[in-house]
């Protein structure tokens, strides 16, 4: 009833005046028909009647519910008092759009990256099983993640575990070409274990999972899953796909069902597109023999904790067990020593609520830093919103005095006061949702270039939402409240007194003043420091010398012509390709290689020098004789391979500087000979050193310089890859298209991947590209603010003091004299905030070292010019104030007064 | 003068049939023989307050001298409500009246 009455109030409002004015109009009628006049008769009856706006006010209040209403007043005053001050409005709206928005979109990204748990039955009862950081463990890894071979996994299955995990499964994940043959065209494929699904809980959304029927040595006729998305891509969602095939890396599988909506895998950031299970690692053509070998480590384990099991008794029941593993999975050709090593390796756990991700690995530090950087933005801005609230509350001191002195509540004029933030705020967060949303797209795309591909569930949901709405309710009680607090603690008496200066006399409140100013300069300080640096590391990672020419192309190809027995055969075969590819147009030069440098493929190995007795580690390439050559890396001594480096001949090696310089300090070092650590009871092979050749990058291009051994193609061939690094000759374009050409012309079966390492490279230089540009964009913000607020302070004060300066220049002071006093003013302010600034930034800096290349956190460079970047901001944005200041003319301000 | 007994006058005042505030108004004003002044403005918020109620129901009208005017009418409750207020009345000025009288 009452919101009914609510919502009538304004009609029932009409009404009861009109019922007022047929009163009026009796009583007046009457009073004419006893004799007075008209005028005095209107007058008595209006007499008589009493205080007709009182009586239509108790009217109205009835029929109201009194909150809404107060507040749905105040609403429209503070949108009308907005409108009117435009500037203010959008500037206030646009740095809070600006600062929400970003913070949103950072939040976004972490809570997507990092703390959302898996669309998985259970998540938190989930625990990686793993070997802990440190372990010393050698053989093939698939990515940085410390995985499992598959005998490990099969002896820790035969432990009895099943008291602490009521379900164990391994994954793995790989690319396979769903092409057949030419440019290849990969689908994510997700490896597992027969019982994966089940432990996971995960249900198809059409046809079945796979089973642990299914994962059997051999295979068989493999199932293949699809994921929801790729069903949708590829298949048109339709339920024919069941019964279909699915081609990969040659083999057809039969795809059996898809699974539910929503399901990506276990690892956050990837999504696939097709499931299959472990054993089909032994149908497929490139098959690594991933399964039999005992140092492939590339499966991924997780098991489910049963309930009153945690992670760490879990550890403890995985270390007791671990020997027993280590002891049974000792892969083949190891050292005594090196089998002692193996052997002592631990099973670990670890929670896996929010799944195991290479891509927070990555960007976890860096996403924790850019919502530091982006709060501190938010900072700023909303100590310029309460300087210039404060600046309105001022300018409406004596309305408010007024209203105090008629009777109105503290409370209430602090609720219309901070109706207006919250107008602000609100406008602000909508359309901060709007920046939100194009900031994240694009730094989505940033990190899919770098990252490969990319899958981050990015819908909103209540976690985002919850942030945003705290977000923007404490920036608006920040900014808000204070300055409604200021405005109403003043006695009426001393606002309304005539000149009003006993407001502006009142030195609390421009302390507050000041001390947001000193407060934006300190945060803008940090911020700009952040800024320096982060684009300082940019410049030095994009600067690194790689050692080579990096712009080649490496081309991968693969099928099974290329992968004869007869390891002559091979030769041949591969030759012919490259020489094929050589001679096409626009090509310079055609090199094989094993593995190219900073590519992600490595191979390292103990290795022996003559005449040192200590083994120590080296990397290793093998590559064709022309290597050198096509990339530009000189040869300081001796000489590169050639024709005579047969594989008959006697085997030699060209190694880099580094490993010169580590593993023959004092000798000579062509002409001598070095050997890689075998097992025992296996012969050993003595290598001569030909040459050395200048440093090249090998895995990472940030990383130091290790020491590398090149070895000849011709002497050495392993590996089911054919790699090319193809020379363009000028232009890079349309260079791809000839080598696809050639190499069709010879086979077109054959797949072809390519990519140019300089782009790789740069690609995976995205950390440092996100932080540079972005703290850039932050600085740049946050400086712009901090201008605006210095600038707007001191404009106030010269307001403040104008009769001051008046007496002043009227007393003979000069105007540079008034211009260097207010000037004094604002370099104690932003010299204070400087101060503090250096500090905090020292500190921050410091915790964010990790992200930093080829300089410290201290380097006093970058912070000098931080430091004069704001100091010259601060100058100028007080100049112009300043300059008003000694123009003001004395007779005009003290008659005034 | 009390909430309550203003609102008992207006219920009584309609006893004999429909009427506007300016009547209800007058009513009370010279039936008292003008002991009770009631500031004639705070009778609306009063007739407001009782039509919020439903003890009288109102309509548009035309009065004596040809102007629009609201009027009043007593609801079946507004009876039953001012029977019982008129008896809760007179048992409290017979009370009061019998504490005064014992000396």
């Amino acid at each position: 009833m009452a919101w009914t009455r609510f919502f009538r109030r304004n009609r029932r409002d009409d009404e009861a005046a009109r019922e007022i004015a047929s009163y009026i109009a009796i009583e007046t009628d009457d009073n004419i028909a006893r004799g007075l006049s008209p005028q005095a008769a209107h007058d008595a009856a209006v007499r008589k009647f009493g205080n007709a706006t009182k009586v239509r006010e108790e009217i109205y209040w009835m029929n109201t519910v009194r909150p809404v209403d107060t507040i749905w007043q105040d609403l429209k005053y503070a949108a009308r008092l907005l409108k009117r001050d435009k500037g203010f409005a959008a500037a206030a709206i646009l740095s809070l759009a600006l600062g929400i928005g970003a913070n949103t979109a950072i939040f976004q990204l972490l809570d997507a990256v990092r703390l959302r748990t898996l669309p998985v039955t259970d998540p938190q009862e989930l625990a990686v099983i793993h070997f802990p950081r440190g372990s010393k463990l050698s053989g093939r890894f698939s990515s940085r993640m410390p995985f499992m071979t598959s005998a490990q996994v099969d002896e820790l299955r035969k432990q009895r575990l099943d008291d602490v995990f009521s379900g164990l499964f391994a994954w793995s994940s790989l690319q396979l070409n769903t092409a057949t043959g030419g440019e290849v065209r990969n689908a994510d494929t997700l490896w597992v274990s027969g019982e994966t699904f089940d432990v996971l809980g995960v249900r198809p959304a059409i046809g079945r999972l796979i089973t642990p029927g299914d994962d059997r040595p051999g295979c068989g006729s493999p199932p293949a899953v699809l994921s929801y998305a790729y069903w949708q891509r590829a298949f048109g969602g339709s339920p024919s796909a069941l019964g279909q095939t699915v081609r990969l890396d040659g083999t057809q599988f039969d795809i059996v069902g898809v699974a539910a909506p929503g399901f990506f895998g276990v690892d956050v950031g990837r999504q696939f597109d097709v499931a299959i299970p472990l054993c089909a690692d032994a149908l497929l053509p490139s098959s690594r023999g991933r399964i039999e070998s005992r140092g492939n480590f590339w499966l991924a384990v997780v098991g489910r904790l049963r309930p009153g099991q945690t992670v760490s008794s879990a550890t403890d029941r995985l270390i007791a067990v671990s020997p027993a593993i280590m002891a049974a999975t000792v892969p083949d050709g190891y050292t005594s020593e090196g089998q002692k090593q193996y052997k002592d390796n631990k099973l670990n756990a670890r929670a896996a609520s929010s799944g195991l991700s290479d891509l927070r690995e990555q960007f976890a530090q860096p996403l924790f830093v850019l919502l530091a950087a982006t709060g501190l933005v938010l900072l700023i801005a909303c100590a310029n919103l309460a300087n210039l609230l404060l600046a309105r509350a001022t300018a409406r001191q004596r309305e408010i005095a007024i209203r105090l002195a008629i009777g109105a509540s503290r409370l209430r004029i602090v609720g219309q006061l901070l109706i207006e933030s919250v107008l602000l705020a609100v406008v602000g967060t909508v359309l901060g949702m709007v920046v939100a949303r194009a900031l994240t797209t694009i730094l989505m795309a940033q990190l899919a270039a770098g990252m490969g591909s990319l899958f981050l569930d990015l819908s909103w949901n209540m976690t985002v939402f919850a942030f945003t709405a705290a977000v923007a309710g404490a920036a608006c009680l920040l900014f808000g409240l204070a300055p409604a607090m200021q405005a109403t603690a003043l006695a009426p008496v001393l606002a309304l007194k005539a000149g009003g200066r006993g407001i502006s006399e009142a030195r609390g409140r421009f302390g507050l003043r000041k001390a947001l100013v000193v407060a934006q300069v300190a945060l803008s300080l940090v911020l700009l420091i952040g800024a320096l640096l982060f684009g300082q590391t940019l410049y030095n990672v994009l600067s690194i010398d790689a050692g080579f020419d990096q712009q080649v192309i490496q081309v991968e190809l693969s099928h099974p012509s290329l992968q004869p027995e007869d390891p002559v055969q091979l030769q041949i075969v591969r030759e012919d390709l490259r020489q094929r590819i050589a001679a096409a147009p626009g090509i310079a030069d055609a090199v094989l290689v094993n593995n190219a440098p900073l590519t992600g493929n490595w191979r390292n190995e103990y290795v022996f020098a003559e005449g040192k007795p200590d083994k120590a580690l080296a990397n290793f390439s093998t590559v064709g004789p022309n290597y050198f050559e096509a990339l530009g890396v000189p040869i300081v001594k001796g000489r590169p391979f050639s024709a005579a480096d047969t594989l008959n001949a006697a085997p030699v090696a060209v190694v880099n500087e580094t490993f010169a310089k580590k593993f023959f300090p004092d000798r000579e070092v062509v002409g001598n000979q070095i050997w890689i650590e075998v097992a025992e009871g296996t012969p050993v092979t003595k290598i001569e050193v030909v040459g050395i050749s200048r440093d090249t990058k090998y895995g990472d291009i940030r990383e130091d310089f290790d020491p590398v051994v090149h070895l000849p193609m011709a002497q050495n061939s392993d590996g089911r890859l054919v790699r090319i690094l193809v020379k363009p000759r000028g232009r890079m374009d349309g260079v791809m298209a000839t080598i696809t050409r050639e190499v069709g012309r010879a086979n077109p079966a054959i797949s072809i991947e390519m990519r140019v390492i300089g782009q790789s490279v740069r690609d995976g230089l995205v950390r440092e590209r996100l932080m540079a540009a972005l703290s850039a964009a932050f600085g740049a913000l946050a400086g712009l603010l901090a201008a605006i607020g210095i600038y707007g302070v001191m404009s106030y004060t010269v307001t403040r003091r104008a009769n001051e300066i008046g007496i002043r220049l009227a007393m003979g002071a000069s105007r540079s004299g008034v211009l260097r006093l207010v000037i004094v003013e604002a370099v104690w302010l932003v010299g204070i905030g400087l101060v503090i600034g250096a500090a905090l930034g020292l500190g921050a800096a410091n915790a964010a070292r990790s992200l930093l290349f080829g300089l410290q956190p201290t380097d006093p460079v970058t912070i000098g010019a931080a430091i004069a970047l704001l100091a010259t901001i601060g100058f100028v944005a007080s100049y112009l104030p300043a300059r008003r200041a000694s123009r003001v003319d004395p007779m005009n301000v003290l008659r005034q007064e | 003068m009390l909430q309550g007994a203003l609102d008992m006058l207006i219920l009584r005042s309609l006893v004999i049939g429909p009427a506007h505030g300016h009547t209800i108004a007058h009513a009370i004003e010279h039936g008292s023989d003008r002991v009770l002044q009631v500031e004639h403005g705070s009778l609306y918020p009063a007739l407001h307050r009782l039509e919020d109620r439903e003890l009288v129901a109102s309509f548009w009208g035309t009065s004596e001298n040809n102007r629009k005017a609201k009027y009043y009418r007593l609801t079946p409750s507004g009876r039953k409500m001012l029977a019982a207020e008129t008896s809760r009345w007179e048992q409290l000025v017979r009370a009061i009246g019998q504490v005064m009288a014992t000396d």
